[in-house]
């Protein structure tokens, strides 16, 4: 079973099971990740599904696209390894995948 | 001593975050979602965009899965309330069973506003706000057939460019002398009009339909001019009326929408609401105002689930909006209710990007981005964090090139 892990910003860990697939922001508001709110149901439209991915995951999980970066590039809480987890597909190779949540979301 | 029990009526985007937020702040009675649509609630956003285009599929469009609601013991209803007593706290079901509750939200949503004209019964007459009325039109819309959409909002437009992806030919009759019209500025108006246009889809502004003709399928759109438009299928979206008779009929005060207080409270103090189907006061725009839209209700229905857990969180944030055309992305910050005055970045007359900002007496309160997310992010930053407003001049320095 793959499991990754939200760490929110007051230092709370939900271990999360994930499928192969899933898109991330699915992932956590299907188990109640408090502090992700997809408000636009991800269509990259709203910025309320960022996370800091682990800078030691950054390579695997990947960049983020061109749509993406336009709605990270203004947020105060950017960090290099931002991304909106609407845009972030589970992959299998993730399980131990550790993303960190910013204080506020847009 | 028995559990408590909560019944939230609608099962749509407010009902599905209200039954989830209680969860979330720790309320452990039970929890009955009521709904008469669909299983397990889905989003209806793309409903008019990509589930219209045939690019998702129904199950994609859960907002949650349904282990979730398993998983967490909220109970997913399907049945419609016809009545609420709410002395006797209980509400009545169309099965003429009865349900208890100890606690009561309303999140009824809103309806499409028919166009109550001879022929609206004619088949081929088509309304869209759920999953069905859109599977309804896609069985219709056949490559090369005619669609007539009545009503140039955002809906009509959004339906204009579903059906030109999937090779319809496409007429919008907007009753006024644009589209868009009740909702941004001239330019902004001038900007989707010209698109569609480039897109192939005929606008005609000014256009009343006073008719639909044909025997038992629609044939014509007869306008207030004497002229017959030809159409296989017609759309109408103008506007919706929001699902208010339940709690007129229990008493609550109503007004435009169900009238909640900041707290999410309707008049009666243990009924909250959230969603489309609620009106509150909002002193920025000096009266009460009813907003249509997912964030919106999501931010209700957190409130709502907060006051009913004997917590104490107000409806605060920034509404914000957002429709997809083509290859055209409009992010909506703020209301701009009340403008006097526009600020252009980008040039909408050439361009498929720009950013209308818009003022009141002299500060920003609403921005439409187009394929500016950027902008969108500032202009939701600016509006949200300005304890004061903000100025065009300090407009000017955060978007390089407005007003240029």
């Amino acid at each position: 079973m793959t499991v990754v892990r939200f760490v929110s910003h007051d230092g709370k860990t939900h271990a999360v099971p994930v499928e192969e697939g899933q898109s991330l922001m699915q992932v956590a508001t299907n188990n109640a990740v408090p502090g992700i709110d997809g408000d636009c149901g991800g269509e990259a439209a709203c910025g309320t599904c960022h996370v800091i991915v682990d800078p030691q995951w950054s390579e695997c999980v990947g960049p983020p696209g061109a749509d993406e970066e336009e709605m990270l590039a203004m947020n105060p809480e950017r960090e290099p390894t931002s991304r909106l987890s609407c845009q972030m597909v589970v992959s299998d190779v993730w399980d131990g995948l550790s993303v960190r949540l910013p204080e506020f979301q847009m | 001593m028995t559990a408590l029990r909560t019944v939230i009526v609608g099962a749509s985007h407010a009902g599905a975050q209200l039954a989830a937020s209680l969860r979330q702040e720790g309320w452990d009675g039970e929890i009955v979602l009521v709904g008469d649509e669909s299983p397990v609630p889905y989003q209806r956003p793309p409903l008019s965009k990509a589930y219209l285009a045939g690019k998702s599929a129904f199950e994609e469009l859960e907002i949650r899965s349904a282990e979730f609601y398993d998983k967490r013991k909220i109970s997913l209803l399907d049945a419609r309330v016809e009545a609420i007593d709410h002395s006797a706290g209980h509400l009545t079901l169309s099965s003429g069973q009865s349900l208890a509750y100890d606690h009561l939200a309303l999140c009824t949503g809103a309806r499409p506003r028919r166009l109550l004209v001879p022929g609206a019964h004619l088949s081929g007459v088509c309304y869209l706000r759920t999953a069905m009325d859109v599977d309804l039109i896609r069985a219709a819309a056949q490559p090369g057939s005619v669609a007539v959409i009545v009503g140039g909002g955002y809906i009509g437009l959004e339906v204009a460019a579903s059906l030109r992806a999937l090779g319809l030919d496409v007429t919008v009759l907007e009753a006024t002398e644009r589209v868009l019209e009740r909702v941004t500025a001239p330019e902004v108006s001038a900007f989707f009009q010209r698109v569609h246009q480039e897109e192939g889809v005929s606008i005609r502004t000014g256009a009343l339909v006073e008719a639909f003709t044909g025997e038992t399928k629609v044939r014509e759109v007869l306008l207030s001019n004497g002229e017959a438009v030809p159409a296989d299928l017609v759309i109408v979206g103008i506007g919706v009326e929001p699902n208010t008779e339940l709690a007129a009929s229990a008493g609550l005060e109503v007004d435009n929408g169900i009238v909640i207080d900041d707290r999410a409270r309707t008049s009666d103090r243990n009924i909250v609401a959230a969603g489309d189907c609620t009106s509150r006061y909002m002193a920025s725009y000096g009266g009460r105002v009813r907003l249509e839209c997912v964030p919106s209700a999501g931010e209700q229905a957190k409130v709502a689930a907060a006051t009913i857990s004997g917590k104490s969180k107000e409806i605060a944030a920034l509404p914000w909006f957002w429709s997809d055309q083509y290859d055209v992305k409009l992010q909506i910050a703020g209301l701009n209710t009340g403008f006097d005055e526009v600020v252009l970045s980008g040039d909408p007359k050439l361009d498929r990007d720009f950013t209308c900002f818009y003022l009141r007496q002299g500060e920003l309160i609403a921005a439409d981005c187009v394929n500016r997310p950027r902008d969108f992010v500032v202009s939701k930053r600016l509006l949200t964090q300005a304890s004061r407003g903000v100025g065009r001049a300090e407009l000017t320095s955060a978007v390089s090139d407005a007003g240029a």
